[in-house]
């Protein structure tokens, strides 16, 4: 099971509609895949038109009195389920406070009984830096970090890069793509060129602001599913295609 | 797709096919607290096949396996029967014939244990076209989904147990479900409801695959190698006999087809089972033929008998192979050039085989035998006077065994080896005769005596088997030398697996005592007082 998680200190940069795309595009190539909507706004959840209510809430997840299993739905896509948001995660930092002696890893923990069903989880974290992006963190093995095309998204990426070296043990690989591009700014064509020439971790494929992807809430689906031929979608399958894992070899 | 535990139904409609008006009244009131739409790219045809051995063996132990065909490649499906996902794998195209190994995977893992050696035969192919619809809640969300499936059904080629349905094809009336989407049980309960308020919409009582075989005019479970035959305590101990022997007639015919083909060694096996529980009858219960008769097929029976024993040893000789080489300090290799040599024997041997049982010989036994046995079932005239099947049973089964209890009796550590084969010999024809009359019996006190007996069988058979399979050994590494097939660390390890068996042997001679005295000792012989007191009572 490969966790991949849409992180950003800040909110408004795409975060969600990248994992909603991104976790479709995942299911569509046939791997069994759940999204977790870790954000109290319950967006990603929306745009399934999944309520964002957990029986318990928060609490009952997080001190395992009710399992993640119970809690999941299916979404209308072939291979897509969705562990809904709950307005109660907004408290989610205090509950895994107040856990055991690694607070930092219970959404690791809590995710482990999940591995034999799924071969891909997205976590769609909320804005912000915190105990629940700190539980993220450790529990993804890629952290996708969509960046707006501004002198300070280095200084955001260079913050993020060099919290995560920090980490003991297994670290996430930290993949970045500028996101909400509007190719008409020269401004941004330029940070783009620049940063993607120095930064490795930085994807080739930019995802452009396009009325299409404001659309989603509007159709309430994945754009990949309602427009797969729109420019959005291409630039979410070329996303896709630069950061899903390799095919094992046979 | 189909949820388990949740019920199917049966549309009552033209079954030529689900067209939009057949379902019009199911999606109208479905509408009733759904709203419904047409899944996009939801309709479609697939064929699917279901699989299993020869005997049922997936099917008596509660599973269902199907290979579902897709353009490329397939899915092998394990299930149980009432649509729980046991386990699944990729398989390339499944081929129309019988397959005898799997492919490496999570269901051959799951079933080998149970099928082994038992080839894996298609039974009837379905192919479907489903029309899926969603149901939305408030929000637009897809809570449930209703599949119309129809399906056209063909029975395979190798059908089992009666050939001549091969090919026979059945429409099946259009099969409603609906399948929950995760996490929305309760909204899949309530379309089901919605179901099954509605005239025209009866529950299905049948899985597909029964209706499937019902449509055909065959039923699971339609081949069993057991004796089961329909008789009573108080009809003519002829007719029961006749009744037996005409059971036993059956099966030897329902496996024919399967050894030509060469399928899997069982056919062989369970033709060669009935034909010695056939010459058991003759000899035993034989008296109540015509003397000629009996006399007659006594031969034929054994000549039947003898033309298969070849093949069934090098049969068996190949089977034990892997367990066996896994044993031995010798590497697998060195064990190769016996292997091939088995094997080249084997195919001469089978070929001599399918001469006799294609021969005049072979078919007037079958022709003649079921002729006469059918006389005597359906003879007329007066009754009385005549034994009946228990008086019978009871004395057969008597005497048998007390010649056992005095032939084991007087068999001691000294004793020669040929007093314990014929003692397995008699104990055979013990555990047949029980088999025969079953039906008379009292199935608790039947239970005890057979289970008395099994102990003192499997030993005196680990006893026999060992000492015949090492001088088989030891004639084959004689044959294999004057044929020049022989390297020496072939014949070394062929030492080490005689050696092997001598040990089975050995500690299978050391515990024969107590096993002969748990059936012929005062609680054995108790079992026995009570078993035959029954019949007839």
């Amino acid at each position: 099971m490969k966790i991949f998680a849409t992180y950003n200190i800040k909110g408004g940069v795409g975060k969600t509609t990248a994992a909603v795309n991104l976790a479709w595009l995942s299911a569509a190539d046939g791997h069994h895949t759940l999204l977790w909507d870790l954000d109290p706004q319950g967006a990603a959840s929306f745009l399934f038109r999944i309520k964002p209510r957990v029986k318990g809430g928060g609490k009952a997840l997080i001190r395992g009195t009710k399992t993640l299993d119970g809690a999941i739905k299916g979404t209308d896509f072939d291979g897509l389920d969705l562990l809904p948001a709950d307005f109660t995660y907004r408290n989610m930092d205090l509950l895994l406070g107040g856990t055991d002696t690694k607070p930092t890893r219970k959404i690791a923990q809590l995710l482990r009984p999940l591995a034999g069903e799924y071969d891909h989880v997205f976590l769609d974290c909320p804005p912000s830096i915190s105990l629940v992006s700190e539980n993220v963190m450790h529990a993804a093995d890629v952290l996708l970090v969509p960046l707006i095309p501004t002198t300070l998204s280095v200084r955001t990426l260079d913050q993020l890069t060099g919290f995560v070296a920090g980490f003991n043990g297994q670290r996430p690989q930290v993949r970045a793509f500028f996101s909400m591009v509007d190719r008409r700014k020269k401004l941004h064509q330029e940070i783009i060129h620049d940063l993607q020439a120095e930064r490795a971790e930085v994807a080739a494929t930019s995802i452009p602001s396009l009325s299409m992807i404001e659309r989603m809430s509007v159709e309430r689906a994945p754009v990949t599913a309602f427009a797969p031929r729109s420019v959005a979608a291409r630039a979410y399958r070329a996303l896709w295609s630069e950061i899903r894992p390799a095919p094992a070899a046979s | 797709m189909i949820t388990p535990g949740l019920r199917e139904f049966l549309l009552e409609a033209p079954a030529t096919d689900v067209d939009a008006d057949a379902l019009t009244p199911v999606l109208a009131a479905l509408a009733q607290a759904f709203t419904v739409t047409a899944e996009r790219a939801g309709s479609g045809t697939h064929r699917r096949t279901w699989l299993d051995t020869f005997d049922w063996r997936l099917y008596r132990a509660g599973l269902v396996l199907e290979v579902e065909q897709a353009r490329r490649g397939g899915r092998l499906l394990l299930s149980k029967a009432d649509g729980t996902p046991q386990a699944e794998q990729a398989v390339t195209t499944w081929p129309r014939r019988p397959v005898l190994d799997l492919p490496a995977g999570p269901v051959r893992d799951r079933i080998i244990v149970l099928i082994w050696p038992r080839a894996l035969l298609p039974i009837v192919t379905a192919v479907s076209t489903a029309t899926v619809t969603r149901l939305l809640n408030a929000d637009g969300k897809t809570v449930a989904r209703l599949v119309a499936n129809h399906a056209t059904v063909t029975a395979a080629t190798v059908a089992g147990g009666d050939a001549t349905a091969a090919g026979t094809t059945a429409e099946l009336p259009p099969r409603l479900a609906i399948a929950e989407v995760r996490g929305y049980p309760g909204q899949a309960r309530k379309a089901a409801s919605l179901l099954a308020d509605l005239p025209g919409v009866a529950q299905a009582s049948q899985s597909e695959f029964t209706a499937s075989l019902t449509a055909l005019g065959r039923h699971p479970a339609d081949y069993s190698s057991s004796v089961e035959a329909e008789i009573t305590a108080t009809m003519p101990a002829s007719v029961a006999v006749a009744r037996l022997l005409l059971r036993l007639l059956d099966t030897i015919e329902n496996n024919v087809d399967g050894v030509l083909r060469d399928i899997d060694t069982e056919f062989l096996h369970d033709l060669r089972v009935a034909v010695r529980r056939t010459r058991s009858a003759i000899k035993l219960l034989g008296a109540v033929l015509p003397a000629e008769l009996a006399e007659h097929y006594k031969n034929e029976f054994k000549w039947l008998g003898d033309v298969t024993t070849p093949t069934r040893d090098l049969d068996v000789h190949l089977l034990g192979f892997g367990p066996m080489t896994g044993e031995l300090a010798a590497s697998p290799a060195d064990l190769e050039p016996l292997r091939a040599y088995l094997v080249r024997r084997r195919a001469r041997e089978f070929r001599r085989l399918a001469t006799a049982l294609r021969g005049p010989r072979f078919r007037a036994i079958i022709q003649d035998w079921r002729k006469a046995l059918l006389e005597i079932r359906d003879a007329s005239g007066p009754r009385k006077r005549r034994p009946t099947a228990a008086s019978l049973a009871v004395s057969t089964t008597g005497l048998v065994f007390r010649r056992i209890a005095a032939q084991g009796a007087a068999i001691t550590p000294e004793s020669p080896s040929e007093s314990l084969h014929d003692l397995r010999k008699r104990a055979k024809e013990l555990r047949y005769l029980l088999e025969f009359f079953a039906p008379l019996h009292d199935p608790v006190a039947y239970r005890k005596v057979v289970g008395d007996l099994k102990q003192l069988q499997d030993c005196l058979g680990a006893f026999q088997d060992s000492q015949v399979q090492r001088e088989e050994i030891h004639a084959l590494a004689d044959a294999m030398l004057a044929e020049r097939a022989a390297p020496a660390a072939t014949l070394l390890a062929m030492g080490e697996i005689a050696a092997k068996l001598a040990l089975s042997q050995a500690e299978a001679r050391a515990d024969f005592a107590r096993r002969f005295a748990r059936l012929a000792g005062p609680g054995g012989q108790q079992h026995i007082r009570i078993l035959l007191d029954g019949p007839g009572q």
